[in-house]
């Protein structure tokens, strides 16, 4: 810290804003690990704005491109289930921070859904950052030993003669579920149908909307 | 996909080895001890259980899907047509009994 004595200036202003309002513990320790790393020359102002740029640009809007795009395109559907690395490249998704990356087609008779119970293994560049349900223990516990009862909750009914496949997600593989296309829908156009792909039914805790939601 | 060079094959049945012991474990709790089948194949990577440590990770483990019934896991769900799939590496697996 030698090179840092000068202590007329205030340690707020170098450059960046720090948050006004008092900091928890971890707040302030990670504003001072990003300080000793910019200090240090490790990184720069612009590495972390374009990170923080990066992670907010991934959000659910990604996979239901996807989706909606298998839905009206069979070819598509193929080359997503059988490369979905490459489909997600056609598409202008980077997926390439993910080691393998599998897509789960639902159909009437089988239904996917995705878990981590060790702790919140998610396609992020597909769908964004995790919801924290995903992430507690109540789902992670009840996903793996009542699948059903937790899809209940999400109002799916499902039965006895539909399979659940339960996809503890606890390595290198991250999983997205491609849901069923809903009935009636052939009128709607592709955009319009990437609006009934919900974050839910790409986990596969729900099904696809039946319906446009209201914009 | 990493080119399947492990010794199980898509079908065989497999169990899960009961361990217990400290580090970066990815083979949850509720599925030691238990048997199901191979599913897939998913090839070679670097193993967890080093990188979590800040080593190589080397030599790389075999993944597999590996699928098991949901009455062989919970006892309460007999009869129960549901499937639990786990990424389970090599190591933690022996063929069933």
């Amino acid at each position: 810290m030698s090179d840092s004595d000068d202590t007329t200036k205030a340690p707020q202003d170098h450059g960046h804003d720090h948050p006004k309002h008092e900091l928890s513990y971890y707040a302030k320790r990670i504003y001072a690990i990003r300080d000793l790393l910019l200090e240090k020359g490790v990184i720069t102002d612009k590495d972390i704005q374009s990170q923080v740029e990066y992670q907010e640009a991934r959000s659910p809007a990604n996979g239901a491109k996807l989706v909606a795009r298998a839905w009206v395109d069979p070819a598509f559907k193929s080359r997503l289930i059988g490369d979905p690395k490459a489909a997600c490249a056609e598409m202008g998704i980077d997926a390439t921070s993910i080691n393998e990356f599998v897509v789960l087609e639902n159909t009437a008779k089988v239904r996917h859904v995705v878990v981590c119970t060790l702790c919140s293994c998610y396609p992020r560049p597909i769908l964004g950052r995790p919801p924290d349900w995903y992430k507690s223990f109540n789902y992670r516990q009840r996903a793996v030993n009542d699948p059903r009862g937790v899809m209940q909750e999400f109002g799916l009914e499902l039965p006895d003669d539909v399979e659940v496949r339960v996809h503890d997600s606890t390595a290198d593989i991250r999983y997205l579920v491609l849901p069923m296309r809903p009935e009636d829908t052939e009128g709607l156009s592709e955009t319009e149908l990437a609006r009934l792909v919900t974050r839910d039914s790409m986990i596969g805790v729900m099904d696809a909307l039946p319906t446009l939601p209201p914009s | 996909m990493n080119l399947p060079v492990g010794k199980f094959k898509a079908g065989d049945r497999v169990t899960v080895k009961f361990e217990d012991r400290p580090g970066h474990i990815r083979t949850p709790w509720y599925i030691r001890g238990k048997s199901g089948w191979i599913e897939r194949v998913y090839g070679d990577f670097l193993n967890p259980e080093s990188l979590a440590f800040g080593r190589d990770g080397l030599p790389k483990r075999t993944l597999y899907l590996v699928a098991f019934n949901q009455s062989d896991v919970w006892p309460k769900t007999v009869g129960s047509r549901d499937k639990i799939l786990v990424d389970i590496y090599e190591h933690w697996l022996t063929p069933a009994a």
